[in-house]
């Protein structure tokens, strides 16, 4: 058995679709809107700003704080338990770490910059979303970044590779299913987060690596018009 | 063979490619990197010749020595007073640089600033770990009383105050509203209610279409517009301003009165 067709319908190599937003949240200093498929992230921005607890400052250059959270609501009908989980911990740091290669921080030491990023409704992906959300809420923030971060997942269901998984196709029960959520630095093809559930074999992930680039550059290219369009509507006089 | 791929005061967003070749050189706001410039933050790009500037649109107020700045006094130190100038760093304001008057030590430092009093003051020192010192001692610093506080985008400062303060100055005199523009994005206004509420949204269509061409003449229009008449508020005013100068009197007359039955 084979797996022929998306369970949607799309391309192998194709994204559930995307719409992007920056600048939703008026009283953050930037914030940013990601939507893939039926998976929405909201990202803000609070900072920089005095860290506390002072004993976390550091003097060499400001702190990147990220917090990942899904909504109770969010999921596909089990209430998600509020507040900090072990997965939530572990999504908050890695993003982080997604996060921070391209972000400068140099001109603010002992300072800390805030990214919450909330999640209203997830259907896989959401780790990616998250972080596609918190890049286009950096940006918007004014933070210096050398370049965007796009993040989407691949893997492999039964025998074929396959972009930006949803649920259904995460819990396919007619074979093998790996999921390995992607962060690239879209310009230099630096890969910022590289997680894996399922098995893989070692030729596959090279291929998938290789087969994610296209869509994370299109992603990068969706955050950016964001960023731009934000700035058209103010000038229509919608925002606010 | 160096190719521009932006327009003169286009947008430009993190990781974008600004020009190709190695004749047009990078300044704030963008880098090189090989034979390409790229952004690498959110700004309005501006061409110089060879040079490509920008001009950030967002971000939080960097400390820069010599601005006037708004601040909230947040805490009262053994020497001084700690003041919050919305940044990520907070200032300190010595007791040397806070008055003109001699201040004795183990004064009660909150008969001159107390909690929560706004003041206008000038930055004299930044280290670069960014501790920031303030001083009261220039021309125009004071200490804010009534009116209200508003916030707005920091980047958009210098187009609210206009070349040599037209900007400000067009609105000053359209709604007859004293206003102070701290660099730091905190404005203060003190005016008749009606009128500070136009003064505002005066201020907050400037920081909206600040990146727009025409913007002088758009605030002028508005302004024209939404006028508000002042006669008969000035009247008033002056009435006012007679009581509080009677009552004044009469306390002072009170006060000598005291003192002379002591």
């Amino acid at each position: 058995m084979s797996y022929k067709k998306r369970l949607d319908g799309r391309g192998f190599d194709e994204t559930r679709p995307i719409e992007a937003k920056a600048g939703v949240i008026h009283k953050a200093n930037g914030s940013g809107y990601f939507k893939i498929g039926n998976t929405v992230a909201y990202a803000a921005v609070y900072g920089p700003r005095e860290m506390f607890p002072r004993s976390q400052q550091n003097p060499k250059k400001g702190v990147l704080r990220c917090n990942y959270n899904m909504m109770p609501f969010s999921g596909a009908g089990d209430r998600v338990r509020p507040g900090p989980s072990r997965r939530s911990k572990e999504i908050s740091y890695v993003t982080e770490k997604a996060l921070l290669p391209v972000v400068d921080l140099s001109d603010y030491p002992n300072a800390v910059v805030d990214v919450f990023i909330e999640l209203p409704q997830t259907d896989a992906g959401s780790r990616c979303a998250g972080i596609c959300a918190a890049s286009i809420a950096l940006a918007d923030a004014g933070i210096r970044m050398r370049d965007m971060i796009a993040a989407v997942s691949v893997g492999k269901v039964d025998d074929k590779l396959v972009v930006d998984l949803d649920y259904a196709e995460e819990a396919y029960e007619g074979g093998d299913v790996a999921d390995i959520p992607v962060a690239m630095v879209p310009s230099t093809g630096e890969i910022t987060l590289l997680q894996g559930d399922g098995l893989i074999k070692k030729e596959d992930l090279k291929n998938a690596l290789e087969l994610v680039k296209k869509p994370l550059q299109k992603i990068a290219e969706i955050q950016r018009k964001a960023l731009i369009e934000s700035y058209n509507l103010e000038l229509k006089g919608d925002k606010k | 063979m160096s190719k521009l791929l932006v327009k003169d005061k286009d947008i430009i967003v993190p990781g974008q490619v600004v020009a190709e070749g190695m004749d047009y050189l990078p300044s704030h706001g963008t880098y090189r990197k090989d034979d390409r410039i790229i952004a690498d933050r959110l700004a309005l790009v501006m061409i110089d010749g060879k040079v490509i500037k920008s001009l950030p649109l967002t971000g939080a107020y960097v400390p820069k020595r010599n601005d006037v700045v708004i601040g909230r006094v947040m805490d009262i130190l053994m020497s001084g007073w700690r003041i919050d100038i919305n940044s990520a760093y907070s200032a300190v304001l010595p007791l040397q640089d806070a008055s003109f008057d001699y201040i004795k030590k183990g004064d009660n430092l909150t008969r001159y600033f107390d909690l929560d009093d706004y003041v206008v003051t000038k930055i004299t020192n930044v280290t670069s770990q960014k501790l920031v010192d303030v001083s009261m001692k220039a021309p125009g610093l004071k200490k804010l009383q009534g009116g209200r506080i508003i916030k707005v985008n920091t980047h958009k400062v210098p187009r609210i105050i206009g070349k040599q303060g037209t900007m400000v100055s067009m609105i000053k005199d359209a709604t007859g509203c004293r206003i102070t523009v701290g660099q730091n994005g905190l404005i203060w206004l003190n005016g008749e209610p009606e009128q500070e509420i136009l003064a505002v949204k005066a201020i907050r269509k400037v920081e909206d279409e600040a990146h727009i061409q025409g913007l002088t003449d758009r605030i002028k229009d508005f302004l024209d517009k939404n006028k508000i008449s002042m006669k008969e508020e000035k009247v008033e005013e002056k009435q006012d301003k007679d009581e509080q100068l009677k009552e004044e009197n009469v306390e002072q007359k009170q006060d000598k009165g005291e003192q002379n039955e002591l």
